[in-house]
């Protein structure tokens, strides 16, 4: 690479855009936002000058569906995203470079910007054997992890397996394979969590923080505020059948084919932040719940781990055996009701016994 | 009116007793002791009527009832189970606070399920003395003007620790469906912290109404037998707040 950093402005020029028309654009943008005839000048400069926000996109123990996901936006285009609005310059999975060239981007990403760079991580590190159940460009993935966080800006948690774990983090866990803030604790990380996040989401984020040069607000779980407020179930559809008491019993049953609500099936949709109920998927063609199947939950921690998709209460391990919260305290309940009955009965007899003694004395 | 203006003539000489009992520690000589005050019986029963509301209704959020026919906008019926559920937990929770708020200014047996005197030795012998006769090991039970030290014990986990637990997971999950910037959320969000994923909090707050299911069945019992079995008054003692010895 070693190519001068691309602005705005070549991109635009890349484009087919006059430099004629890009001044025009600037003044009409200046007066537009009502600002002094000085502004344009000021921000075609800027357009001239900023680089743009160059992201290093890395992959760690993941199944690549966040990438798959990512590549199928349409608002923006994900062309838009990365050929316009981000600099991507490293992406093993879709660069053109490989092997020494596509390592040396990294070491030139690292010096060139240092403290500007966006590092999106997809997948997360294994920690065990020292990290050797992951191996990249010869090196555990770990140690690459932590090498290109050092001088990022910010780094962004692709899906559930950077967020949370997701199944290769799964009980008993034999790579030890940890979410990323597990590892990286001096730098601010978004959570985009998903298996995979929403394409429009991932694309949303990255927008964000290139148009306004800053992170968007993050909830008490590093999740962006604008996607990740409302759970999947406040914004359903179908939540009228919800609130009515109207289920789907059975897969096949006549309130299956009404579309009534999937809770009775184990829908995860009440306990899952998540826009799919607002955003949906493939360009707002459907998702899950309009497709008839249950939310799995699969932007939640520990979602891989909750037992069955298809149970509403969820089973609990800690006792031994598999049991959901209403069998446990149906045999706890009932067990304390025979010892309440026991007592009760062995308090009856003890006390006829004594009264038949004192009738006994007193006769 | 008449009432009114009798009855003031009538509670007069009991008044005074009350006022001596609450300042005597020993009750042992007199019949009767004014131990529950007004506001612990209010406080009593309207948690336990919303405590069974809370369990019917929360029973039925996790398993709903068998769907009903026609037009969903012609129909509310989870809408109402929720409702319920919801205004009955805020209920409970007014009249906790409450009660909290009482046990500062009432007498000292208001006090006594918020705490547990773990440190003081005797405390747990005359614990192990109340086991000793539940498991019918001894021949005579000890009189207490208020809780024995065993129910006490029961109170303040079976009721306090299990109700408060109850309270604050289900303001959380109720701040789910209030928004994240709700003062829902905003005091009782950090659960989330401890469990990040709302799915665990459903069960363990389920799991919760199954320990006080377990409390309430065995608070009953201890109430109908020591009513029975004792040497005082139980049950009575909650709706009028004196309390009878009998020898």
């Amino acid at each position: 690479m070693g190519a001068a950093t691309e602005t705005f402005y070549s991109v635009i020029r890349r484009q087919g855009i006059t430099r004629r028309s890009f001044h025009k654009f600037c003044s009409l943008t200046a007066t537009s936002l009502g600002l002094g005839p000085l502004a344009a000048s000021r921000i075609a400069n800027a357009l001239e000058t900023k680089p743009r926000v160059p992201v290093i996109w890395m992959h760690g123990l993941e199944c690549t569906c966040c990438s798959e996901s990512f590549i199928r936006s349409a608002h923006p285009l994900v062309k838009d995203a990365v050929l316009s609005m981000i600099s991507l310059d490293y992406d093993d999975t879709i660069m053109a470079a490989a092997g020494h060239q596509a390592e040396a981007i990294l070491d030139e990403t690292r010096a060139k910007h240092k403290g500007q760079y966006i590092l999106a991580v997809e997948g997360n590190p294994p920690l065990n054997e020292g990290g050797m159940f992951c191996i990249d460009g010869g090196k555990p993935f770990v140690e690459k992890l932590k090498m290109m966080a050092e001088d990022a800006m910010a780094i962004i948690a692709w899906g559930a397996c950077a967020s949370w774990g997701c199944v290769q983090a799964a009980k008993p866990n034999p790579t030890q394979a940890t979410p990323i803030d597990k590892v990286i604790t001096n730098k601010p990380i978004i959570k985009v969590p998903g298996c995979p996040p929403i394409a429009e989401v991932m694309t949303g984020v990255v927008t964000f923080i290139t148009t306004f040069g800053k992170l968007p607000e993050l909830d008490r779980q590093g999740r962006p505020k604008m996607f990740y407020s409302q759970r999947i179930h406040d914004k359903c559809y179908r939540r009228p059948h919800f609130d009515a008491g109207q289920f789907v019993e059975e897969w096949d049953d006549e309130a299956a084919r009404k579309g009534y609500c999937l809770y009775k099936m184990g829908c995860k949709g009440p306990t899952t932040y998540n826009a799919c109920s607002t955003v949906r998927w493939n360009g707002g063609v459907s998702f899950p719940i309009q497709s008839g199947h249950g939310c799995i939950g699969c932007s939640e921690d520990g979602f891989w781990d909750k037992g069955s998709f298809y149970d509403r209460l969820t089973n609990i391990k800690q006792f031994g055996i598999e049991k959901n919260a209403d069998q446990i305290g149906m045999v706890a309940a009932g067990a304390v009701g025979a010892a309440v009955a026991a007592h009760a009965a062995v308090t009856a007899v003890k006390r006829l016994a004594s009264k038949r003694e004192d009738a006994d004395h007193n006769s | 009116m008449m009432d009114a203006v009798a009855r003031p003539a009538e509670t007069e000489p009991d008044l005074t007793a009350i006022a001596a009992d609450a300042a005597g520690e020993h009750a042992v000589g007199r019949p009767t002791v004014y131990v529950y005050e007004a506001p612990v019986r209010i406080c009593h029963w309207v948690n336990a009527f919303s405590i069974i509301i809370l369990m019917v209704t929360g029973y039925l959020i996790g398993t709903p009832l068998p769907s009903v026919e026609g037009e969903a906008s012609a129909n509310f019926v989870m809408g109402y189970i929720r409702f319920a559920h919801f205004a009955a937990g805020q209920v409970l929770a007014v009249f906790f606070l409450a009660r909290i708020l009482w046990a500062f200014v009432g007498n000292h047996h208001s006090r006594q399920i918020f705490y547990l005197p773990v440190h003081r030795k005797q405390f747990w012998k005359e614990v192990l003395h109340e086991i000793r006769w539940y498991a019918f090991l001894e021949r005579e039970p000890k009189m207490y003007v208020g809780h024995n030290p065993l129910a006490q014990t029961a109170m303040f986990t079976g009721f306090t620790l299990f109700v408060a637990f109850m309270i604050v997971t289900g303001f959380a999950l109720y701040s789910e469906g209030a928004g994240i910037d709700s003062w829902q959320h905003r005091l009782f969000g950090w659960v989330f912290a401890i469990w990040p994923n709302s799915q665990d909090v459903h069960t363990w707050h389920h799991l919760g109404m199954w320990a006080l299911v377990v409390f309430v069945m065995v608070h009953i019992y201890a109430a109908v037998r020591e009513d029975i079995m004792s040497r005082q008054s139980i049950i009575s003692s909650m709706i009028s707040g004196e309390r009878q010895f009998r020898d």
